[in-house]
């Protein structure tokens, strides 16, 4: 018996010793030496925009860099988008943070201003990293204070994308560049007419475009200076009430009943849909699976052009050991020639540069054939506000949106409601 | 010359000793960890310090009982114990009944009764993940099976998740049907574990059937039953993946916000780590608190007695 007991009461002890020492953070071996150029570095990347089909072309693009430096390992992970930031959370504040990771600009700011990234512009001028390359629109959105925090290393806008034969099905003209709301309900109940399963639009009604086709009636979800919500203006509800009327009204979109658990893309792959408001990142996959003819135009608006923005960057952590190193890895895989070429041959996003040949080489690229709409598109470009509590302002919009298309209380009901609860539980302080 | 009564506890503790280390380590630690997190306004993205630098930690963040009093002065907090209480009024009364009737049919003689067992159990070994989804499609408004039966029988069926009344409701009949054969089996050991000569003694005296269930069987299965009620309330609580996959956003006008489904937000996705840990020690004191006047009232209804 008393062997036993002492067999176990050392096991235990083992398993305290254990648990009580995962907590502290295991010093980076490197963290002291002296940097150079053979010096053995190794860097943890954690990323989302590459996972799945593009992650082949981004490990491509580590290659290029590592063959380049061969004292560098990079260590990468790939999450998908919907489970990335839960883990990431639980990293970061577990003290194991990974040297260089993703943040799409919606999630950057609350990062930025809790202090958990490494500032770069030090880092820039001792390294000589030039970042005139990048596109200034796309630079700037990870400035914050007038710091940089990250470089972009993709950015993405949103078009109005059609399928040609059905619109010749029901002998409509094509959509142009100065197409309003009303032009695109005409041209959608014309193509909605051909047939019981086929339908004119689809526009997708969630937070993000909203805040985008909002501002298309002159709206705005907050005022100009961004310290309080405007959320229940006239503007707005009328925006909602043309995007709810497109379900329950004239039915040129389909309502979520109607979709039966069918993802909006497949609708439209598989030739029933006229007009899709959708990202250039479906690009790829609509040339490899559409059999029909299609193309591309600004989004239609109604008082005013109002396209979005969407962009991506890597951002290297506070406690990073190797943050010189892993700035010139950032730069090099967003900026470096060979980086922006592996990028444009996938199609995967726009590469985040100024290279006038790298733009050109893109508007080349067909289908679709009028490639020049996504760099007019650029023109009208609204960003989202900075809010750090954006994922549950996010959750909110969502949630009273949908409360209107389901069709359980009006338009203005549900913006009253959004408004109120909004104002209640997000602090909108610079 | 030891007593042989503390052999027995040495003996019994050393037995206990490796499940009280995994109740130690990932249970009574971490909700410690989390009463002092709980009176931060740590945001869960900064490095968690609370063992190595305490002080500092606390310094940084502390902001005494605020979480509490901001919880509990939140309507959101009353709407999501009026959602939880929605669905404890309509869960216990169906699983209760429900899983009695399993019990009953799994302890009668009729042919095939294994098969039954397995059929009921099915969805206690289904994951909540593969369930919720399958109650997600039974319950579409327009190509849903369970309103295609009604159309049937001509009544017009609601539109269950897309709907502020109906979609609790719906989560309630998602989780009888999976709670169903794991209570079911847990009253049927209860009733096998009455003695038969009960029964032939009520016969002889010329009991029916509903006076032999109502004096014999609810008194000898009261114990269970008080297990079940317990076991059954506390879940309701803690309810989690199923309203998760079948409302991800809170439901209808947030009809289906739960405790859990909260903490998770708040603490994973809005970066407001202290809120929520205050928000789980809350939900640990309703629980505690419920628990409690059960096992007060129990003492005037069950009857431990084979």
């Amino acid at each position: 018996m008393k062997k036993l007991l002492s067999v176990v009461a050392a096991a235990m002890a083992l398993t305290l010793t254990f648990t009580a020492c995962g907590g502290a953070s295991t010093k980076n071996s490197s963290a002291n030496a002296e940097k150079t150029g053979s010096e053995p570095i190794t860097i943890t990347f954690e990323q989302f925009s590459g996972a799945g089909d593009n992650e082949v072309y981004l490990k491509k693009m580590i290659d290029v860099y590592t063959a380049q430096n061969p004292n560098v390992t990079i260590k990468l992970q790939s999450f998908g988008y919907d489970d990335y930031f839960t883990q990431l959370t639980a990293k970061i504040s577990g003290g194991k943070a990974p040297d260089v990771f993703e943040l799409n600009y919606e999630n950057f700011v609350s990062y930025a201003q809790k202090g958990a990234l490494t500032p770069l512009d030090d880092i820039i001028k001792e390294k000589n990293i030039d970042t005139s390359i990048y596109n200034e629109k796309a630079l700037n959105a990870f400035n914050l204070d007038g710091k940089q925090y990250g470089v972009p290393n993709s950015f993405s806008n949103v078009v109005l994308i059609y399928n040609k034969d059905l619109f010749d099905k029901a002998n409509v003209a094509y959509p142009t560049d100065d197409w309003k709301w009303a032009d695109a309900m005409a041209a959608a109940e014309k193509i909605r007419a051909l047939g019981k399963d086929i339908y004119g639009y689809y526009h997708p009604i969630t937070y993000h475009e909203f805040f985008k086709t909002v501002q298309q009636n002159g709206g705005n979800l907050l005022s100009k200076d961004a310290t309080a919500f405007t959320i229940n203006s006239k503007e707005n509800v009328e925006t909602l009430q043309y995007l709810v009327d497109m379900q329950r009204k004239s039915n040129v979109m389909p309502t979520s009943e109607q979709m039966g658990g069918m993802g909006d893309w497949d609708l439209f792959k598989s030739g029933r849909l006229g007009m899709i408001i959708n990202g250039i990142w479906s690009f790829p996959d609509f040339a490899r699976d559409c059999d029909f003819e299609w193309d591309i135009a600004v989004e239609p608006s109604n008082t005013q052009k109002a396209t979005h923005f969407f962009s991506n960057s890597y951002v290297i952590s506070k406690d990073s050991k190797v943050a010189e190193e892993a700035a010139k890895f950032i730069a090099f895989i967003s900026s470096d020639k060979a980086a922006t070429q592996i990028r444009l041959d996938a199609a995967w996003e726009l590469p985040p540069v100024n290279d006038a040949d790298i733009i050109d080489q893109y508007i080349q690229k067909t289908p679709p054939a009028n490639r020049k709409a996504v760099f007019k598109s650029l023109d009208y470009l609204i960003t989202p506000p900075v809010v750090s509590q954006f994922t549950e302002m996010q959750d909110i919009v969502t949630r009273h949106l949908k409360d209107a298309a389901d069709g359980n209380v009006t338009p203005q009901q549900a913006l009253d409601a959004m408004q109120a609860e909004c104002q209640e539980k997000i602090q909108l302080t610079k | 010359m030891k007593s042989s009564k503390t052999t027995g506890w040495r003996t019994a503790a050393a037995f206990l000793l490796p499940s009280m280390i995994g109740f130690i380590v990932f249970s009574v630690l971490p909700m410690i960890t989390l009463l002092f997190i709980s009176v931060t306004e740590w945001d869960g993205l900064s490095e968690l310090t609370v063992f190595s630098d305490f002080g500092g930690f606390m310094d940084k963040f502390f902001v005494g009982l605020a979480n509490y009093t901001n919880i509990l002065q939140s309507k959101e907090f009353y709407q999501v114990v009026g959602n939880t209480v929605k669905y404890v009024g309509l869960y216990i009364p169906l699983i209760l009944l429900l899983s009695l009737a399993v019990a009953t049919v799994l302890n009668s003689k009729i042919k095939g009764v294994g098969f039954f067992r397995v059929v009921y159990y099915i969805p206690v070994i289904t994951s909540w993940v593969a369930g919720s989804l399958i109650w997600k499609w039974v319950l579409s408004p327009e190509f849903g099976i369970i309103n295609e039966m009604l159309r049937v029988i001509g009544i017009e069926g609601p539109k269950w998740l897309q709907s502020s009344f109906w979609a609790m409701p719906a989560i309630v009949l998602a989780s009888v049907w999976k709670d169903m054969g794991y209570f079911g089996l847990m009253l049927l050991s209860g009733l096998q574990g009455i003695n038969r000569q009960y029964y032939e003694a009520a016969e002889i005296d010329g009991a029916g059937r509903w006076n032999k269930f109502l004096h014999i069987t609810l008194p000898l299965l009261s114990p269970t039953l008080f297990f079940v009620m317990i076991i059954s309330l506390i879940t309701s609580f803690q309810i989690f993946p199923q309203v998760m996959i079948m409302t991800p956003d809170g439901g209808p006008g947030g009809s289906t916000m739960v405790m859990v489904e909260r903490i998770y937000k708040y603490g994973f996705k809005y970066y407001e780590m202290g809120y929520a840990a205050a928000y789980s020690w809350i939900l640990f004191a309703i629980i505690l608190v419920l628990t409690l006047i059960q096992m007060k009232l129990q003492k005037k209804w069950v009857t431990y007695d084979g």
